[in-house]
């Protein structure tokens, strides 16, 4: 068992991560030498009660954050120490993120919510140049969610669902290696979030995208191939074997 | 890229962010308004200065004046003419004028400068035509109510246009009438100053008398004699030929300030100038000899014509004589001395040169030679220091609205935490954060400094129909005319005035935007997107 897991390297991994906040004086532990480790194409969920750091452990895998002690590695590379320009082109590139309240850009349409990502890897001239391939592979991301007929509309015109889908769009559009998801359903009815969860899936099936998802709900977490739990900072259980 | 579009977008969305582009318009708008009607009245305030004073004026030091008029005028030639277009020879005295008042019949006494000049020669160093009321038709509220009586190329002189002299041909057969009926009692006529001068005047090296010219004599006497023949006879009519209706010898263009007032129509409310002495009237000027020490001479003078140079101060002040006469009565003809020159240029520019030049035509401490701007100097200066204090004041507007960016973004930032936090966490950077608020504050910028300048330029194309609406709203004249001469407010827009303007306006916003900006840029992207 041990030597099958060290012949996969992992995509990546958080290391003995602790991170404390401070609260006027006192200082709040919220995660205590947390670590994790993901393969290319693994749907690993993360599981825990609110408080216990889930959020806190996927921003600082996805580079939102630093650890106090502890290390990021991608792909055998430490990404936690880089210099901010570095961290920025990392989110960019490889890291796409999904939220619960789904922060799209009130003032955008979708389309332009999704293009967002690749408008800021561009220049305003890279921008000029590419910008029939921006719209087209924002345009395919949208088909792939189901929103084609909407993308003209504000956020405020969409659904909850529409709106985490339009959010998966914006995460996907950039092709990240890493898709970090923060209770993704969290704010949507069962039916719509079960909707949210085949589309997850389905991406990990057939483009072999590898999802972070943080959820403090069993059943959505059940459904992704390993689940982590996380209680006061620290992982309680590891390696669930999941046939979904 | 995505900078971009979000600034636009948050101009087009936030509407709290109006409240600062208004505010930035306001400021410009009203900066070029004050700087142009400024620089309206300045230049034109300048321009009548200018024209009324000529390029360079030499004076003496004295009101005896320097002798020799033609020595020097061909001693300024000699020095400096390759840079004089034209000059004249000029008496510059103060004197009192006096007259009786037409309507009430009282008699006015006021004190004035008389300028004894050469027509001629004047009108070729200034616009005399331009001032003189004969030469112009008579305009009020912008409608012609007397064609001009004078053709432009008739030549300046001292006669009396034929109307005035019909007028005063008019004028002294009803005073002969008058004068029939009622005893005399005519203290408004001087009895031949210039005999009285030879009984008092001992001083032994001016003699007024000698050229006193016969008519002058005549002119006076005339109307003694007039008189004794009505209380010989008064029912014998005489013959028109006896009454005495020349023109004296002393002929004045008076400012229009002296012997006008405005009045208001009481049916219509409009005002109207009241001239109180028409050309052809006569009027009584006294002033000082050139004898030591300085004794008092009167003159009866016939007015010609009236002036109007647009210079407040020259309009109620200034008498303009004719130089020969004023020279007989100040006793300066035996010398044929004068007090000052006019000159004006080829070119302005080479005033400094020109003046280098003149220095030493003079014996040292006997002239003073000045540019119009030196001898107006302290008025000029007055008026730039304003405008310089306005234009501080002015600009500390626009920096208020400065201000009120910088509130209002920073309202805005706060409003935008979450979204910046987005941005940050779908890979922006902090610099792209910090310009789009830069962007942001430029655009404000340009956008509230375009409007205003729109603003200020149609404001300033159309101030006199504003004038006009707000005279109106208000019932009371905004822009007096009376006051300042103009049927129009003058203005001038300088186009270097309104781009400084401008940028300056957006250099402010942008300013004012960069603190809310770092805010922006510093916010941590965690707790960004925890904010609700």
């Amino acid at each position: 068992m041990a030597e099958t897991i060290k012949m996969t390297k992992p995509l990546i991994s958080a290391e003995a991560i602790s991170k404390s906040y401070f609260k006027g004086q006192h200082k709040i532990p919220v995660l205590q030498g947390a670590g994790l480790k993901a393969n290319r194409g693994e749907f690993i969920s993360v599981i825990g009660q609110s408080g216990s750091g889930k959020s806190t452990l996927l921003h600082v895998m996805g580079l939102l954050d630093s650890p106090d002690i502890g290390e990021v590695i991608l792909d055998g590379t430490r990404i936690d120490n880089l210099n901010q320009k570095a961290r920025d082109q990392l989110r960019n590139h490889v890291f796409g993120f999904i939220f619960q309240f789904y922060h799209l850009l009130p003032e955008l349409s979708l389309l332009e919510n999704v293009m967002t990502p690749l408008m800021i890897r561009h220049s305003i001239f890279g921008y000029w140049a590419k910008r029939k391939e921006i719209r087209d592979a924002a345009m395919d991301i949208i088909n792939q969610v189901g929103l084609s007929h909407r993308i003209k509309h504000r956020p405020s015109e969409l659904s909850g669902g529409e709106m985490q889908r339009g959010a998966i769009a914006r995460a996907l559009v950039g092709k990240p290696e890493i898709l970090l998801a923060d209770e993704p359903t969290g704010n949507l009815d069962a039916v719509t979030g079960r909707g949210i969860m085949e589309l997850l899936n389905s991406l990990n099936e057939n483009q072999k995208l590898t999802i972070v998802m943080v959820t403090h709900d069993e059943a959505i977490a059940a459904q992704a191939h390993r689940t982590v739990r996380l209680a006061e900072g620290r992982i309680q259980l590891h390696a669930r074997e999941d046939a979904a | 890229m995505y900078k971009l579009l979000l600034c636009v977008r948050y101009l087009r969305t936030r509407y709290i962010a109006l409240a600062s582009i208004i505010s930035v318009m306001l400021g410009v708008a009203t900066m070029i308004v004050v700087n142009s009607v400024m620089a309206g009245f300045t230049s034109e305030m300048r321009d009548r200065l200018h024209n009324f004073l000529a390029d360079i004026v030499i004076e003496s030091r004295t009101m005896e004046g320097i002798d020799d008029t033609d020595r020097q005028l061909a001693a300024v030639e000699a020095a400096a003419g390759e840079y004089i277009a034209a000059m004249t020879p000029t008496i510059d005295v103060p004197g009192m004028i006096m007259f009786e008042d037409p309507y009430n019949g009282k008699t006015i006494t006021t004190q004035v400068m008389i300028q004894g000049i050469d027509p001629e020669s004047k009108g070729l160093v200034g616009p005399l035509r331009d001032y003189l009321a004969s030469y112009n038709p008579e305009i009020e509220d912008g409608v012609v109510i007397r064609e001009a009586e004078r053709s432009r190329a008739e030549p300046l002189s001292w006669e009396l246009t034929a109307s005035a002299a019909r007028y005063r041909e008019e004028m002294k057969r009803q005073e002969a009438l008058e004068i029939r009926g009622a005893f005399e009692d005519d203290s408004l006529s001087v009895t031949n100053t210039p005999h009285e001068n030879r009984a008092i005047d001992d001083s032994p090296d001016f003699d007024p008398v000698s050229s006193n010219p016969s008519t002058n004599a005549a002119a006076d006497e005339s109307k003694p004699l007039d008189d004794d023949a009505f209380l010989q006879d008064p029912l014998v009519k005489q013959p028109e030929s006896q009454i005495q209706t020349g023109a004296y010898p002393a002929r004045v263009y008076i400012g229009e300030g002296i012997v006008s007032f405005q009045a208001q129509d009481p049916d219509t409310g409009k005002l109207h100038k009241v001239m109180l002495r028409q050309p052809g009237d006569d009027i009584i000027l006294s002033t000082v000899t050139v004898g030591r020490p300085p004794e008092i001479v009167k003159m009866n003078a016939t007015v010609v014509d009236s002036f109007r140079s647009g210079m407040n101060e020259y309009d109620t002040s200034i008498v303009l004589m004719n130089i020969k006469e004023l020279q007989k009565n100040r006793g300066m003809h035996l010398d044929n001395a004068i007090t000052s020159i006019h000159i004006r240029l080829k070119n302005y520019d080479d005033a400094p040169k020109a003046i280098a030049a003149l220095q030493g035509a003079f014996p040292p401490g006997t002239v003073t030679i000045k540019t119009w701007e030196e001898k107006q100097g302290l008025l000029l200066s007055a008026v730039e220091v304003e405008t310089a204090i306005l234009n501080v004041l002015l600009f500390l507007i626009i920096t208020v609205a400065g201000f009120g960016i910088l509130a209002i973004f920073y309202m805005i930032v706060v409003e935008k935490t979450r979204d910046i936090g987005i941005l940050k966490s779908l890979g922006a950077s902090s610099n792209g954060v910090m310009s789009i608020f830069l962007y942001y504050g430029l655009g404000l910028g340009i956008v509230g400094s375009t409007a205003g300048v729109a603003l200020g330029l149609v404001f300033v194309r159309y101030i006199n129909q504003i004038e006009d609406g707000l005279s109106w709203v208000t019932g009371r004249k905004v822009f007096d005319e009376k006051i300042y001469y103009f049927f129009e407010i003058p203005t001038y827009v300088n186009p270097v005035m309104v781009l400084s303007v401008a940028l300056g306006a957006i250099a402010i916003a942008v300013l004012a935007s960069i603190l809310p900006a770092r805010r922006a840029a510093r916010l941590h992207p965690v707790r960004a997107l925890r904010f609700e």
